[in-house]
């Protein structure tokens, strides 16, 4: 078709390439760094931070000392340059992480049930992995005692068989006269097992037996990390039976937990830890003697199970109104419907608060070196520090139990926030 | 069953006529058997508890008495707001600890709250460093216990700053700051204010023109809201702050001068001395504390939707206005509550002070008073009573001005 168009273009234009100003890497630091003078002034200023830090801590970290016996020694192996004494680690890591008196031959028990921990916790922690597993969950806080602890495995086959009874007495009782009748009736079953299973492991005190650890010999990280767990566990339990009570329509129990929780919460966990120290033993019978790591565990599961309790509220006042109305209308009593229906949803609610509370209860546990129990903080101040060799010496230890607790709860924190997106299931 | 035949009949509401069982079966009135059970529960434990209480006194032949409270203490404290010395008594010392507990806990309340808000709005910066740089200071904050915090930042002030015999000599190896400030492994010295005759009138002046800068600001929003007439914020604030103090204390020939600290034989005399026990312990708890707070306040404002920016926006402001107006108030709303936690964590977290030997309440009255005496479950009483009615007073007050800011819903 002949047309007066003298030309047409058959093909676009290439685009030419942006200005080297508004492309890659110049672009990039053009809008991050130094879109403004405010923020140019920013950069330089990070930058010279960053700088200082770096060459300030570099040649100490870079000269670090690793084999010498005392500071003395260390300060001539550096020859008046700056360097850290990492040797202190070398020398005292065992105490460090297992306390004084652990003895060194069963350093191996408190490290395995350290490994079986993670190993255990997985299959609660994520719920891709096999449901068998969970089993081995169950187990591991028995086998842990055993190991930790020593003594006969009775014990812990024992405590294990209550549990089992208990159970199964409760589910059976359940099925038949609901679920008041079958808790208690658990409870019973359960104690009565257990004082049963105390003449065993009393007949049986050699079989498969690891040497006795007494509980003022745990100290170091060890000790944290069996706070921690022990009691992160614990107030568990109690810190839903506290939120509930505070829910609940019933004006004396919801008193009674207002108090207990509201009075937890107002005071510094160190006057709690003052009164498991000095005070608490007032309170038993004449005669009994708790240990104090008991009368610690004590104390600081009422802490934090007050503080799990806020938090756990928190996520049954996020339930919608309807879930507990849908919950009665299908037939649900209370039992019924808390379990199946409001705390499943309640406890999802509340992970990331739990979590927090977890990790800030874990990091509380170096306050029990000041009513002088060696953890590891104890442990730093009072052996180490106060050790003729090492005297004087405070980044290198200090800096590495601030790497262990950092490791820890970092590690923890990183987890809750997958798994908050695991669990984010409603719409976005 | 009964059938319903005569509303308004006991049958009718009731069902049926009250019988033992129903306590048991009856959901409405199950309810009172379980309180029932629980108070006679509590009651037997607490009564037990008690027994074995009164017991072990009798047995240690011990009691519970308060008269130690007014016996002398016969130890010193080094931090004395108030008039104390070792023949005062007891609970003089504990009041003592009680206001050095407030001191630092008020001081750290206050910069915790700097540093979270500049670490959290420089998080969300659009600076890349400069925001990464916020998130290691916060997640090495939040993630190391605070006990192991201050005693670093102890350790390293007591080893990193020079002795006072340092300042000392012809070609002294440290010099004081701006020839003021001597900052020293026993402490650091600030310069203090003397007080000459009329310093209480400039004093009064200068806190007329504080609130007379409110008052300005209160009229100023007033004639806005009313006349839409738009009155200068700034420099007028700023003259009303300044000049009637400058006026005054010319006008009243210097009536207040500073006293910078001296050495003198082994020590700094004069100005004010911090303590390194105070500073690391202030100090610490600021930066641990901020580190949460800058966390608190990172989420309020992202919980501004983006709307609101972009509403803002359309309606003209400029971006100072935007923050100022539209995105900080609706974000202090959720800013607030977790807010007042953290302040509660810091009055409750000075109790650490024991670890660097600041001298609060915890270390008077559940330290010393406590190990002099013996008076073990009187002194433990008392402390706990003390931080319950200052926690509870804080969440009082905050919460009053968590109410004064919130969303009024209809």
């Amino acid at each position: 078709m002949p047309s007066d168009v003298s030309f047409v273009r058959k093909d676009f234009v290439e685009p030419s390439p942006p200005p080297a100003r508004e492309a890659g890497a110049v672009k990039w630091i053009r809008e991050n760094l130094f879109s403004g003078w405010v923020n140019s002034i920013l950069t330089l200023l990070s930058i010279y931070f960053i700088y200082q830090l770096v060459t300030g801590a570099w040649p100490w970290f870079a000269n670090g000392v690793w084999n010498t016996s005392n500071l003395a020694e260390c300060r001539a192996a550096l020859a008046g340059e700056t360097g850290a004494c990492f040797s202190v680690i070398q020398d005292r890591w065992s105490q460090m992480l297992f306390g004084i008196s652990y003895p060194s031959e069963g350093y191996w028990r408190p490290t395995l049930a350290f490994v079986l921990l993670f190993v255990c916790a997985a299959p609660v922690l994520f719920s891709k992995l096999p449901r068998q597993l969970l089993i081995a969950s169950a187990l591991y806080p028995f086998l842990a005692y055993w190991l930790i602890w020593g003594g006969t495995i009775m014990i812990s086959i024992m405590a294990l068989v209550g549990f089992v009874v208990g159970y199964y007495v409760f589910t059976s009782v359940e099925k038949a006269r609901g679920f008041a009748p079958g808790f208690f009736a658990g409870i019973i079953a359960a104690l009565v097992t257990w004082w049963l299973g105390g003449f065993v492991s009393s007949a049986m005190v050699g079989f498969i037996a690891l040497p006795e650890v007494a509980s003022r010999d745990m100290g170091g990280f060890m000790l944290n990390m069996i706070l921690g767990t022990i009691c992160v566990s614990l107030s568990l339990p109690l810190g839903i039976v506290l939120a509930l009570g505070r829910q609940s329509d019933m004006p004396i129990i919801k008193g009674i937990c207002v108090i207990f929780i509201e009075f937890v919460r107002g005071v510094p966990l160190i006057t709690l830890l003052f009164v498991a120290n000095v005070v608490l033993a007032y309170f038993f019978p004449p005669g009994t003697s708790l240990d104090l790591i008991l009368r610690v565990i004590i104390m600081i599961t009422m802490f934090s199970a007050a503080y799990i309790a806020e938090v756990i509220r928190g996520g049954l006042a996020a339930l919608p109104r309807g879930q507990y109305e849908a919950a009665d209308s299908l037939g649900l009593d209370y039992a019924q419907a808390t379990r199946l229906i409001i705390m499943p949803q309640a406890l999802k609610i509340s992970i990331p608060g739990i979590v927090n509370v977890a990790v800030g209860l874990f990091k509380d546990t170096t306050l029990v070196s000041v009513i002088s129990m060696f953890d590891l903080v104890g442990a730093i101040r009072g052996p180490i520090a106060s050790s003729t060799d090492w005297t004087g010496i405070y980044w290198e230890v200090f800096g590495f139990a601030a790497l262990l607790f950092f490791i820890i709860c970092y590690g923890i924190s990183q987890y809750s926030q997958w798994l908050e997106r695991q669990l984010a299931t409603d719409h976005r | 069953m009964s059938t319903i035949s005569d509303p308004g009949s006991d049958a009718a509401i009731g069902g049926e006529r009250f019988r033992l069982g129903m306590l048991l079966s009856d959901t409405r009135y199950r309810s009172y058997t379980f309180q029932f059970i629980a108070l006679v529960l509590l009651i037997l434990g607490v009564s037990y508890l008690v027994s074995n209480l009164v017991q072990n006194l009798n047995e240690l032949g011990l009691n519970i008495s308060w008269a130690f409270l007014a016996e002398p203490a016969g130890y010193d404290i080094n931090q004395r707001p108030i008039e104390y010395d070792s023949q005062s008594s007891h609970g003089r010392a504990a009041i003592v600890g009680a206001i050095n507990t407030l001191i630092v806990a008020f001081l750290a309340c206050v910069s915790a709250t700097i540093f979270g808000i500049i670490a959290g709005v420089l998080r969300l910066s659009n600076n890349w460093i400069v925001a990464r740089l916020m998130s290691v200071y916060v997640e090495a904050f939040r993630n190391v216990p605070v006990l192991i915090w201050i005693l670093i930042i102890f350790l390293a002030m007591s080893n990193a700053f020079p002795q006072p015999r340092a300042f000392r000599g012809e070609t002294p190896d440290a010099e004081m700051w701006l020839g003021m400030f001597a900052f020293t492994n026993r402490g650091v010295y600030i310069p203090s204010f003397i007080n000459g005759p009329g310093s209480g009138l400039f004093w009064l002046i200068c806190l007329a023109s504080l609130i007379g800068v409110f008052v300005y600001r209160w009229y100023a929003k007033k004639l806005l809201f009313e006349k839409g007439q738009l009155l200068p914020m700034g420099w007028p604030s700023l003259v009303i702050l300044l000049v009637p103090g400058i006026l005054a204390f010319f006008a009243l020939g210097q009536p207040v001068g500073l006293e910078s600290p001296e050495l003198r034989g082994f020590n700094f005399q004069g100005g004010i001395h911090l303590r390194l026990s105070l500073l690391a312990l202030w100090f610490a708890l600021a930066i641990y504390t901020g580190a949460f707070i800058a966390e608190n306040v990172r989420a309020g404002i992202q919980a501004i939707s983006k709307g609101q920016t972009e509403a803002a926006g359309a309606l003209g402001l400029r971006p100072g206005r935007i923050m100022n107006l539209v995105v900080l108030p609706q974000a202090l709303r959720v800013i607030i509550p977790p807010l007042i936690s953290q302040y509660l964590n810091i009055t409750k977290n000075s109790s650490l002070a024991i670890a660097v030997g600041y001298m609060d309440i915890t270390g008077t009255l559940g330290g010393i008073t406590l190990n002099q005496t013996g008076r073990a479950i009187e002194s433990i009483l008392l402390l706990m009573l003390f931080y319950l009615i200052v926690s509870l007073s804080i969440s009082a007050i905050m919460n009053v001005y968590n109410n004064s800011v919130k969303l009024k819903e209809r």
